[in-house]
């Protein structure tokens, strides 16, 4: 939803530290550029922001509305805070909530050790979860070649999704239902296997944060992702336009 | 992509189909009008099965799964059929401190249905709505499209019950 | 043009006056729900049986507004007052019409000489229940269209936007937002396309004065849409209606198909340059779609959730053009203004909520139906005076305004003022204005679950804070419904209200805690009632002794 701005200079401060800013950047990939470490779930670069998982909510001075940094944009005299003990409670929080939606017991997942659930949880101090888990069961669908999708570990933060259309052009992920019923499924909420659309590229399984898609031959804690993906999908996009 | 410019071959020769391919037609089909395809595809067939949203999104050129995912978003489509007669309770804020929820529990134990159900025989739907707007009226439920006010759970039950015994016999 | 307009209203007066007396039978929805489409057959049936044709005529008009008294039915038989019936059944038609030439039929009539009348000031509903909303001619009798022939022959865009401003009139669909700075932002947008949308999706639980806006004068949304379209520079507009409400779906198609033929809307507009077109959408049942970007997601074809703001839609709306949304009653109070002058509107209400507004009273309350009045009439006056009072025995409890995003005021406050800021005060919201009276029969415990369970089903599941923190809201609140509610869930449910409210994307996860804060506010002891009893000292030995294990 990029403006066709011609670029002009925005000055502003983040975290007191001032900074120059294209009037078409925003708030995170600044804080990105200056090494300021604001933490994301649902942001992907290379795709579209959604301001789903609320991580990167930051604090603007006039305003006493959080506002998500992944999709703010930089203005004139802006005064950003990233890091309050306030952001701090919220972003446990959310992490809490979502440990707690379906069932995330790392010590059995693929991805102990490489998700970025999990590597968050540790880096803001979640020690326990707040609040009784949910715990619903959902199966697991093992029907595709190459990779297998399990619900339970899903964060509902449509990396895959947007990345499936608008870098692989297929479409085969959406999500369906609404509220805490939203469930991520293939087609016509068809098993994966059988999905027409799905060219098998793999990126949405390289792009999930957590341990919901991966390899079939990977067994617990194996399942490292291509980080170094996530650039290539830029350049890729950047290609399209 | 371009939307496309002439009709694709419906899964049937049933006629209904044909409303369901000027509303698309009118929309250029585009997939701005999936919702307004939906609609008329519940309007003429009662519910959306997968032939329909099969056919729906290769009109649009929609992907399958943002059909579906936009399908099952609205609580007005429905992707299974609803039984011969149905049973609407409000569950608006005035029917529910009106006693609506006494009706709803009732039905359910009478029926042995929850709402969004039907019975096994095929008879009858028990569905809820947000509000419908006649909470002057507060209780109100609609049967088989009759919408009732100030109803009685008693009244009410004799029915349903009559509904569905009038089938049977 | 205008001289068309004036010859439509004095031909259809002329029509008017050629019958003794005119029967009106409520057709809106409420009426109807009991049976009111019968009642005006057998009038049909009678008056011809009773040969009295030439000088008796039976109309359906829309809602009257006393609807817990319905199906109500009026006869104007020219004189100053009009008969109003109600109750009435089929078996009382003949009696109606056998009493045309006497006296009224005195066990069916509801004196119009009552607060609820009389106390009513009529600008959005000055129609409703008088015109025949599915006729146009009807509409035009009444000064219909002439507000937009004349925005559109005899002032420029930003005239009418100045007058819009000087009404001091504010969005009747929540927010409050000041609707002459909306339309001077949209105005200002760059974009060679814009577009008009008239928000109908009227989702809160209670409240239905949009539906019975669009049931009884659909012409006056088309109006202040055209009205609008010209001020901001759109020749295309939207209504987003609810697919719940069948009846005014039908009407607005009608009165769509009418005004463009009576050269009101389409290409050329009373014989100006000026083109506006106004097509349908139909919701299908989420009241998420009531949120502004949502709605847009809607219209094209999308599932509708929200995005984050800013771009606000006046930037970056349908299909990423500027775009302006407005309520239904916020646009029903256009045409009036353009018609009378922003000052005009600005004598009734308060310093900061100016106008009038409609509020649905529903619930526990004697004369349920739809009431207009002015901004700063106080809540005891809207329920009993004009309200009636509380209708089962005891006293009223707690009044909820705002729907899920609202709150409960207890009946210590009866005597606020109502407007925009002194219901926020109050922790509630002014909200679309469905007035729910509650007795004392009503647990506030029970109320705060049941608005919870709705957030929570009506959640588009798109943000964390929501998605979940909804779910464990309603666990918790449930819990305390089944008196299982203990000090730890008491804190946690508090810190959770205060996360979602600031952390969710959109309104309804923003303002889904307000039910519960609010009755947190006023009713805490009734949480308290409904805790586990307080462990005694064994238990608690008990308890210290499994952790020493
Ligand atoms: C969850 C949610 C539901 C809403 N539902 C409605 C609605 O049903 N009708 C409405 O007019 N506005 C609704 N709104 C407010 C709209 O987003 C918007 O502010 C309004 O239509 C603007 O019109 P106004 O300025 O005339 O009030 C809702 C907002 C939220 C956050
Ligand atoms: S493997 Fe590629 S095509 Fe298949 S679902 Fe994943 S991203 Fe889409
Ligand atoms: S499957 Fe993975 S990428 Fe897709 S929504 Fe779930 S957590 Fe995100
Ligand atoms: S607050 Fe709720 S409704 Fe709004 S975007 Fe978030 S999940 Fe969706
Ligand atoms: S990264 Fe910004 S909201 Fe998720």
């Amino acid at each position: 939803m990029k403006r066709p701005f011609k670029t002009r200079i925005k000055t502003l401060k983040i975290d007191g530290i001032d900074v120059g800013a294209r009037e078409d950047e925003t708030l995170l990939e600044l804080a990105q550029e200056n090494d300021i470490f604001i933490p994301t779930l649902c942001h992907l670069e290379g795709v579209h922001d959604i301001g789903g998982c609320r991580l990167c909510l930051v604090e603007v001075k006039g305003t006493n509305k959080l506002l998500p940094a992944c999709m703010t944009y930089a203005e004139e005299g802006m005064e950003v805070t990233t890091n309050s003990e306030r952001l701090q409670m919220y972003r446990r929080q959310v992490l809490d909530l979502l440990f707690s939606e379906r069932n995330h017991v790392c010590s059995v997942c693929v991805s102990n050790g490489h998700c970025e659930l999990q590597w968050l949880a540790g880096k803001l101090g979640i020690s326990h979860v707040g609040v009784p888990y949910l715990y619903p069961q959902l199966s697991v669908d093992a029907s595709h070649r190459f990779y297998i999708y399990d619900p339970n570990r899903c964060i509902l933060c449509t990396r895959c999704v947007r990345v499936c259309d608008e870098i692989e052009g297929a479409h085969t992920w959406d999500v369906m239902g609404r509220g805490t019923d939203c469930l991520i499924i293939s087609d016509l909420n068809q098993p994966w296997g059988t999905s027409d659309t799905c060219t098998r590229c793999g990126k949405c399984v390289q792009v999930c944060p957590t341990g919901a898609l991966f390899h079939k031959t990977k067994a617990v804690a194996e399942m490292e992702k291509r980080r170094d993906f996530l650039p290539y999908l830029r350049t890729m996009r950047e290609g399209r336009k | 992509m371009t939307p496309r410019t002439e009709k694709l071959e419906p899964p049937s020769d049933d006629k209904r189909w044909r409303i369901v391919q000027a509303t698309m037609q009118r929309n250029g089909f585009e997939r701005d009008g999936l919702i307004e395809t939906l609609h008329t595809v519940q309007e003429s067939f009662g519910f959306l099965d997968d032939d329909s949203l099969r056919y729906v999104a290769a009109s649009l050129n929609a992907p399958l799964s943002q059909v579906y995912g936009v399908s099952t978003f609205y609580h007005l489509f429905s992707l299974k059929p609803a039984g011969k007669h149905t049973c609407v309770v409000c569950l608006g804020t005035a029917c529910y401190i009106k006693g609506i929820p006494l009706l709803l529990k009732e039905i359910e134990n009478e029926f042995g249905i929850k709402a969004g159900q039907t019975t096994p025989d095929g008879q009858l739907s028990l569905m809820t709505a947000r509000c419908l707007g006649s909470c002057g009226l507060a209780p109100v439920a609609v049967f088989d499209g009759q919408i009732d006010g100030k109803v009685n759970v008693h009244e009410a039950m004799a029915r349903l019950k009559a509904l569905q015994e009038g089938d049977n016999a | 043009m205008l001289e068309r307009l004036e010859e439509i209203a004095a031909t259809e007066q002329l029509f008017a006056e050629e019958f003794a007396h005119t029967v009106n039978v409520c057709m809106a929805a409420g009426c109807m729900s009991s049976q009111s489409g019968l009642i005006k057959e057998a009038f049909d049936k009678e008056i011809e049986r009773g040969g009295v044709e030439r000088r008796c005529r039976v109309r359906g008009t829309g809602c009257m507004g006393l609807c817990a008294a319905g199906p109500l039915v009026t006869v104007d038989s020219q004189t100053p007052d009009e008969v109003l019936y109600q109750q009435v059944k089929v078996e009382d038609v003949p009696d109606i019409i056998n009493a045309l030439e006497g006296q009224p039929v005195k066990r069916l009539q509801c004196s119009i000489d009552i607060p609820f009348f009389k106390r009513q000031k009529k600008i959005v509903l000055e129609n409703s229940g008088i015109i025949d909303p599915e006729r146009i001619e009807e509409y035009i009798a009444r000064d219909g269209y002439s507000a937009l022939l004349r925005a559109i022959t005899e002032m420029s865009p930003s005239d009418v936007i100045d007058e819009i401003v000087a009404s001091g009139l504010r969005g009747r669909g929540g927010g409050g937002y000041p609707t002459g700075l909306k339309w001077t932002t949209v105005a200002k947008s760059d974009g060679e396309v814009k577009y008009v949308i008239c928000n109908a999706d009227e989702g809160d639980p209670g409240a239905f004065m949009d539906r019975s806006v669009l049931e009884s004068d659909p012409h006056r949304i088309l109006e202040g849409m055209a009205i609008a379209g010209y001020a901001i520079g759109a020749s295309q507009g939207y209504v987003y209606v609810r697919g719940e409400y069948p009846l005014a779906v039908a009407r607005l198609k009608t009165a769509i198909r009418q005004a463009r033929r009576s050269n009101m809307l389409g290409s050329g507009i009373g014989g100006t340059p000026f083109n506006f077109h106004v097509d349908i959408r139909l919701g299908a049942g989420a009241f998420v779609c009531g949120e502004e970007t949502a709605l847009i997601a809607s219209i094209e074809g999308k599932r509708g959730q929200p995005r984050p703001r800013p771009p606000y839609p006046a930037e970056y709306g349908l299909w990423g053009c500027p775009t302006l949304i407005n309520n239904v009653e916020t646009l029903a109070s256009v045409a009036p203004i353009v018609r009378n002058g922003g000052e005009w509107y600005a004598q009734y209400g308060t310093a900061t909520s100016k106008g009038t507004k409609v509020f649905a009273l529903a619930g526990g309350i004697r004369n349920t139906g739809l009431i207009e009045v002015p901004m700063g009439t106080s809540l005891r006056d809207i329920i009993y005076d004009i309200g009636g009072g509380i209708s089962a025995m005891g006293e009223c409890k707690a009044i909820q305004t705002g729907g899920p995003s609202g709150g409960c005021i207890p009946a210590a406050y009866l005597d606020t003022l109502v407007d925009y800021e002194s219901l926020a005060a109050l922790g509630s919201i002014m909200g679309s204005g469905g007035m729910i009276v509650m007795d004392e029969s009503t647990s506030m415990v029970d109320v705060a679950r049941y608005f919870m369970e709705f957030c929570m089903t009506e959640s588009c599941g798109r943000c964390v804070p929501c998605r979940v923190g909804t779910v464990h809201m309603y666990n918790i609140l449930d819990k305390f419904s089944r008196h299982e509610g203990t000090q730890d869930d008491l804190v946690l449910l508090e810190k959770l209200c205060d996360m979602v409210r600031n952390t969710s994307l959109c309104g309804l996860g923003q303002t889904a805690p307000n039910p519960v804060l609010s009755t947190l506010r006023y009713f805490r002891s009734e949480y308290m009632d409904c805790m586990i009893p307080e462990p005694d000292g064994a238990e608690i030995i008990n308890e210290t002794l499994e952790v020493a294990q």
